[in-house]
């Protein structure tokens, strides 16, 4: 645990990613094998089920440090993070245990079966052995989430430069549903075992939002290829073997919540790994990204959601074919492939489609294609380099998104709460309402947009003209005014207002407008496509 | 029940019996000043008082004023009111205000600190029966290692930036922090350079105080001389021109709100000493016990969370005013050195 400990001291210390890519060199060439495997399942994100709820912690941390609990939550709300909260409250120490980090996991995994006065105890102990650091750490792993600013990309980069493996490679190994009890450091990142790759899916490929001059820059349009941007959940389907895998994009296997696809057995032969999007797809055409949430939610889907809700896969890259990675092929061959497999396919029936290509002759036919992507319920063009491979990660250069430009609306602030992580103890995350019948309703929550500097002007702004205080959430005088930008919108019913939006967040702060001048809930839902 | 014998109205603290403000917000005839941070000596009163170490700050600030000096302890009498100035040990020659009047005693904290810095006069406990105290870092979860310890670690890091190459940069308020640090940086590492405002008013302090040497940064100063040695800021000075001038360097600030992991990475340094000259979470609990005071009054930072604490846990009469001296904002540290320099 002190190395461990040590290493998100060293990463905290600085904010140089060269030194936190040298910090976690060095830790993986001296850490132990079992805490090497941990902390790599740590940094992407599959850590131990939470052996203790949060309540139970807040009360036995209070207890410990002699304070009520309304303190301890205020402070919480302060802080703005549970692990680092406790770990400041409870009374200090300097540290004195020897025990690994793998020790300290194995511990909690098997917490979770014991009696709660037993995980009080084993929780008592440890606050108060621990040092603040060790102390953060051990309730990061309890509370889980352990985001720390280091992205699982950069643990990948100093990983590689650890082992001399290379960084794709390792990014494909670390994909997947592996935990450390199932694996060991030599077997997950060491060895190679084929059998292994029966459902492993290749690290995503990702696009970039263009840039301003991108026309200039991306030179002959007809080195590219054009598709709608569909808004769905991105996804790898893999057949092989007999057997369908899907994988979203946050590395979840979800083959279970889209029974729909086990269809592609039938048409798809074995090899074979598509990439593309899954979209709802109610009533024979595309549905709004609303309704696949009700999808997401469920972990068994029932047959009447199945019916009302069905989904589709959007292929639109092909990655694998007839058992050989071909993402070294370019763009346009492995398309043709695609296109030939999916034109056999009765996609109505298999739930199997195509993202249809484009071509244009000029920007502005691209453009004004773009200009149909609402009608045609897509979030704007995706443009791809006809000879381009498929790469790893966010690259730039061989695919670009074009997205259509935002719905706007002028909302009024209504409340706020303060931020986490860096933007703890600062007003950061605001609710915005709209006119209706003299009223402000809520119609959405935006946390980003603003500079670092209006989030300052806006919370030192918050503090001092606070209405009513609930918990970490304040009311505050309705005064300020703006811009939300939104990138698709729907009816719900399980919003106040009626109206549910897509990505909402701050566009600019209107500080010309006054109050009155917002606009009002029907303005909104006039903006509800038919 | 007798009238208050301090209110707060809209200019500041007030005693209307000796027709005397402390540390008001507004311009006032007569003005007793705790210490130079500039929430707490504005400008524009008529006549000052306050420490006489505390002279040569205000008017370095303030320009040319009417102020009168006091010692530690030495009372004066206005209308039947007798006040005095007692160490507070949150920067050099900040003061305590006791106010006594037909045997009732209120003491106003201005800002302080319970641990001895090794350069500010110490805080002394006075007993009251009315304790104003500033409650900035009044929340449990900030706790203060020794002062030791933390110059261990800001020396340390300093020799190893120095190891690697690299020039320190660490910031603090040009007043009172950063002399604190100067006071306790390991010179046998290497030299101390200095931004403007801080070169300023180190070079007023030196006239009380015993200060290391610092040599001033300017556009002759070379790249290559300052290098691995350490520079002395104020926090505004981050992202600066000067500061661009410097090379390779590693960035850090001295201050309490550095408890926070989110305040550090907000502001985009690479590390952060928590390092604060004003009473943590105990030093609060223990100042407000030393004056066996009945009732206590919060004036800025945490005050309600505080004042409730005082309330139910230790049954005080507490409760909060509010003022115009900065705390709940803690990104504040800029703000203050504007009026500073």
């Amino acid at each position: 645990m002190k190395r461990f400990a040590e290493l998100i001291k060293q990463l905290d210390s600085t904010n140089k990613t060269n030194e936190k890519v040298g910090a976690l060199t060095e830790y993986f060439l001296n850490a132990p094998d079992p805490d090497k495997l941990w902390t790599i399942a740590i940094l992407s994100h599959r850590r131990p089920k939470r052996p203790v709820n949060t309540t139970l912690l807040r009360e036995w941390a209070t207890e410990l440090s002699h304070i009520p609990l309304w303190l301890f939550e205020e402070s919480y709300h302060i802080v703005g993070d549970l692990a680092e909260t406790i770990a400041l409250i409870v009374p200090s120490s300097k540290g004195k245990t020897d025990k690994s980090l793998s020790e300290f996991i194995a511990e909690i995994i098997e917490l979770r079966e014991l009696p709660e006065s037993a995980k009080k105890a084993y929780l008592h102990e440890n606050w108060l052995s621990l040092n603040y650091y060790e102390r953060f750490v051990f309730n990061k792993i309890i509370t889980g989430g352990f985001r720390i600013g280091v992205s699982q990309k950069l643990m990948t980069r100093a990983l590689s430069k650890a082992t001399g493996i290379d960084e794709d490679i390792l990014a494909y190994k670390l994909m997947g549903s592996w935990t450390p009890p199932t694996t060991t450091f030599q077997q997950l990142i060491l060895e190679e075992h084929e059998s292994d790759y029966l459902s492993k899916p290749y690290p995503f490929y990702l696009a970039y939002a263009v840039e301003d001059d991108f026309q200039e820059q991306l030179g002959d349009i007809q080195d590219w290829s054009f598709e709608h941007k569909w808004d769905g959940i991105r996804a790898q389907v893999i057949i092989r073997n007999d057997e369908v895998f899907v994988w979203s994009r946050g590395e979840e296997l979800v083959t279970d919540k889209y029974p729909e696809f086990q269809k592609f057995l039938e048409v798809v032969p074995n090899g074979t790994v598509l990439d593309g999007e899954i979209l709802p797809f109610p009533e024979g055409r595309i549905g709004d990204f609303n309704q696949l949430q009700t999808r997401i939610g469920r972990k068994n889907v029932s047959k009447s959601l199945l019916q009302k809700i069905p989904v589709i896969l959007t292929a639109y890259d092909l990655l694998e074919w007839n058992g050989e990675d071909i993402r070294s092929c370019p763009f346009a061959e492995r398309r043709k492939l695609l296109e030939q497999l999916i034109s056999k396919v009765n996609s109505k029936e298999n739930h199997l489609y195509l993202s249809g290509s484009m071509q244009f002759e000029t920007w502005e036919a691209a453009a004004s294609e773009r200009e149909r992507a609402r009608e045609k319920r897509s979030e704007g063009l995706m443009i791809k380099r006809k000879d381009s491979p498929y790469l790893v990660g966010r690259k730039k250069g061989d695919w670009w998104k074009w997205k259509t430009n935002p719905f706007t609306i002028d909302a009024v602030l209504t409340y706020a709460m303060r931020g986490h992580g860096r933007r703890a103890n600062l007003f950061t995350d605001y609710t915005f309402g709209l006119w209706h019948e003299g009223q402000l309703v809520t119609f959405a929550k935006a946390y980003s947009g603003l500079t670092d500097a209006e989030l300052k002007e806006v919370d030192a702004w918050i503090k001092k003209n606070t209405l009513e205080r609930f918990g970490p959430v304040r009311s505050v005088t309705p005064f300020h005014v703006f811009e939300i930008a939104f990138e698709g919108i729907a009816k719900s019913s399980r919003h106040k207002s009626g109206v549910a939006t897509r990505f909402p967040r701050i566009l600019r702060w209107r500080k010309d407008k006054p109050i009155e001048e917002a606009n009002t809930l029907q303005d909104l839902k006039n903006l509800i496509p038919e | 029940m007798t009238k208050p014998l301090l209110v707060f109205n809209s200019k500041g603290i007030y005693c209307k019996q000796a027709d005397v403000y402390i540390d008001a917000w507004r311009p006032v005839e007569k003005c007793i000043v705790t210490h130079g941070h500039s929430d707490h000596s504005r400008r524009g009163h008529k006549q000052y008082i306050t420490h006489h170490n505390n002279i040569p700050i205000i008017k370095h600030r303030l320009g040319d004023i009417t102020v009168s000096g006091k010692e530690w302890g030495e009372t004066f009498t206005i209308n039947g009111v007798t006040f005095s100035l007692h160490p507070a040990g949150h920067i050099v020659a900040s003061s305590q205000v006791r106010v006594e009047y037909k045997g009732e005693v209120w003491v106003f904290t201005g800002d302080y600190k319970i641990e001895n810095d090794g350069l500010s006069t110490p805080y002394e406990p006075i007993k009251c029966h009315t304790f104003i105290t500033e409650c900035t870092f009044g929340l449990p979860a900030f706790k203060w290692e020794p002062q030791d310890d933390v110059f261990n670690e800001i020396n340390g890091w300093w020799a190893r930036n120095k190891d690697e190459g690299r020039t320190s940069l660490l910031f603090g308020y040009s007043l009172g922090k950063a002399q604190r640090l100067l006071k306790h940086l390991d010179t046998s590492i290497g030299k101390i350079y200095t931004h403007g405002a801080v070169e300023q008013m180190t070079q007023v302090l030196r006239e009380h105080y015993d200060l290391p040497p610092t040599e001033l940064i300017t556009a002759n100063t070379k790249k290559e001389d300052i290098l691995g040695n350490i520079v002395v800021a104020p926090p505004s000075a981050q992202g600066s021109s000067l500061m661009r001038k410097i090379g390779p360097n590693v960035t850090a600030s001295a201050s309490g709100w550095m408890t926070f992991r989110g305040a550090r990475r907000r502001r985009a340094l690479d590390r952060g000493f928590v390092l604060s000259d004003h009473a943590d979470w105990d030093g609060l609990l223990q100042a407000v016990k030393e004056t066996g005071c009945e009732k206590v009054i919060a004036t800025h930072g945490y005050t309600e969370i505080f004042s409730r604490y005082l309330r139910e846990e230790m049954a005080l009469d507490a409760r909060t005013e509010s003022t115009q001296y900065e705390a709940e904002q803690n990104e504040a540290e800029s703000k203050k050195e504007e009026g500073a320099s």
